[in-house]
């Protein structure tokens, strides 16, 4: 049995982590799971979250914002595969506050399903980031 | 015959025509190795979400109720064809061949009595389609504020195509680019969108999800419903990337050419020109000579 876990992180552009760390906190749409070596292998969904990478177990985590995505878990480690990744310190808490107003104007003016789900989505990530700076 | 003046002029211009076609070169020879790069990069997101969906779809596609984009609306009717061009000329055939395996499939649809929409991304292609299928063209997507391809271009124009199949306005999607092979070979490539192409052996999906069995959370269907609208996008930045590769590609063997026959043509040039110049000065002296025996 191996006592780390292998986590690549991949972006349509590029592959952002590839490293063997001791744990990952992922926030599943159903819920936060942690990810450890040997864990069985399964499929879930990403919320708009904080994803907490831990390289040792004491060590303080290494945390990354995703708006959405996709983590599996197999034998050979965990692959999350996310669109798109907002590094915490360089939120912009103006524009933010800005592109909330926006989503949400979307929101309202939406016509059909549709461009409410995507508006509505632009907005929950949004709201959730903004939550986690403040 | 031209004068010996013409013949400088004309070989002072070509000099300068390859002075740019050289210059073009080099600058398409670093923007291929970029747009390399990125497409490389690329790669990985890929071919997970390729064997995630691999695995996903293939039991997903017996179920009744399954993602449109899976199974397709049923219908065949209606075809959204996707022409990625590029945005500026002096590139060989790249365009050409793009437009014209697009064509192909249009007029092949059309024969066969379907409907079919255009939507051009680069206004290269749109100029050449625009002569015979006008009226079919819904849409031009303009990149060429774009200076480096990122996800976020090809999203927009993923969600529109969405938007529009929800609507209803379209049955099948198919995306057409050229694959970047070599810098000598670019394949026009039609690739469909939609519905969603399934692997073709059950044996690849299953080796490519490691044959294990997985939990589900929340269960297949939905994480296939959020995967497949998203897999579009992939696709579509994905075609996008190989046809920066393949543009340049084409561009710098283009400008390579260019810059051999600028150089045939002054060589050339210069044998006329100092043939001229020859027989002016011989010219010139038998005209001494024989004033001098007149005399």
């Amino acid at each position: 049995m191996t006592d780390t876990l292998h986590l690549e992180i991949v972006s349509p552009e590029r592959l952002l982590k590839d490293a063997e760390v001791a744990m990952v906190v992922v926030p599943g749409t159903d819920g936060d799971f942690g990810a450890m070596p040997a864990h069985a292998p399964m499929m879930s969904t990403i919320r708009p979250g904080i994803i907490e990478i831990y390289e040792t177990e004491a060590g303080e985590p290494e945390k990354l914002f995703v708006k959405s995505g996709l983590a599996q878990i197999s034998d050979t480690g965990l692959t999350i595969l996310a669109e798109e990744m907002i590094d915490l310190d360089s939120v912009d808490t103006t524009e933010l506050a800005a592109g909330m107003a926006e989503a949400q104007n979307a929101v309202n003016a939406a016509t059909d399903d549709m461009a409410r789900d995507q508006a509505e989505a632009e907005l929950e990530w949004r709201r959730v980031l903004s939550e986690i700076v403040s | 015959m031209a004068s010996l003046k013409d013949l400088k002029n004309r070989i002072s211009s070509v000099k300068s025509t390859q002075k740019i076609t050289k210059a073009m070169k080099m600058v398409a020879a670093s923007k291929l190795r970029r747009a390399q790069e990125a497409a490389e990069a690329a790669r990985p997101y890929a071919e997970r979400m390729e064997s995630v969906l691999a695995g996903l779809s293939s039991s997903a596609q017996d179920t009744p109720g399954s993602s449109p984009l899976l199974i397709g609306t049923g219908k065949q009717d209606v075809h959204l064809v996707i022409v990625a061009t590029s945005e500026r000329g002096l590139c060989g055939g790249f365009n050409t061949n793009i437009v014209k395996a697009a064509r192909l499939h249009i007029e092949e649809l059309l024969a066969g009595g379907k409907t079919v929409k255009i939507l051009c991304i680069g206004k290269k292609g749109y100029a050449v389609i625009r002569r015979d299928h006008g009226d079919r063209i819904i849409d031009l997507k303009d990149l060429s504020a774009v200076k480096r391809l990122a996800f976020a271009d090809a999203q927009p124009i993923a969600q529109e195509i969405l938007a529009m199949f929800e609507r209803g306005e379209f049955d099948v999607a198919s995306l057409f680019y050229a694959k970047f092979q070599s810098v000598l070979v670019q394949v026009p490539t039609n690739q469909q969108l939609i519905p969603a192409p399934i692997a073709e052996t059950d044996d690849d999906a299953a080796d490519a999800l490691g044959g294990a069995v997985y939990e589900y959370e929340p269960d297949e269907a939905s994480i296939l419903d959020d995967l497949l609208p998203r897999n579009v996008a992939t696709q579509i930045y994905r075609g996008l990337l190989e046809n920066a590769a393949s543009e340049q590609g084409s561009r710098m063997t283009a400008m390579d050419n260019a810059t051999r026959n600028a150089g045939e043509m002054i060589d050339s040039l210069t044998i006329t020109y100092n043939r001229t110049r020859q027989a002016n000065i011989t010219k010139e002296l038998i005209e001494i000579i024989s004033g001098a025996e007149a005399l």
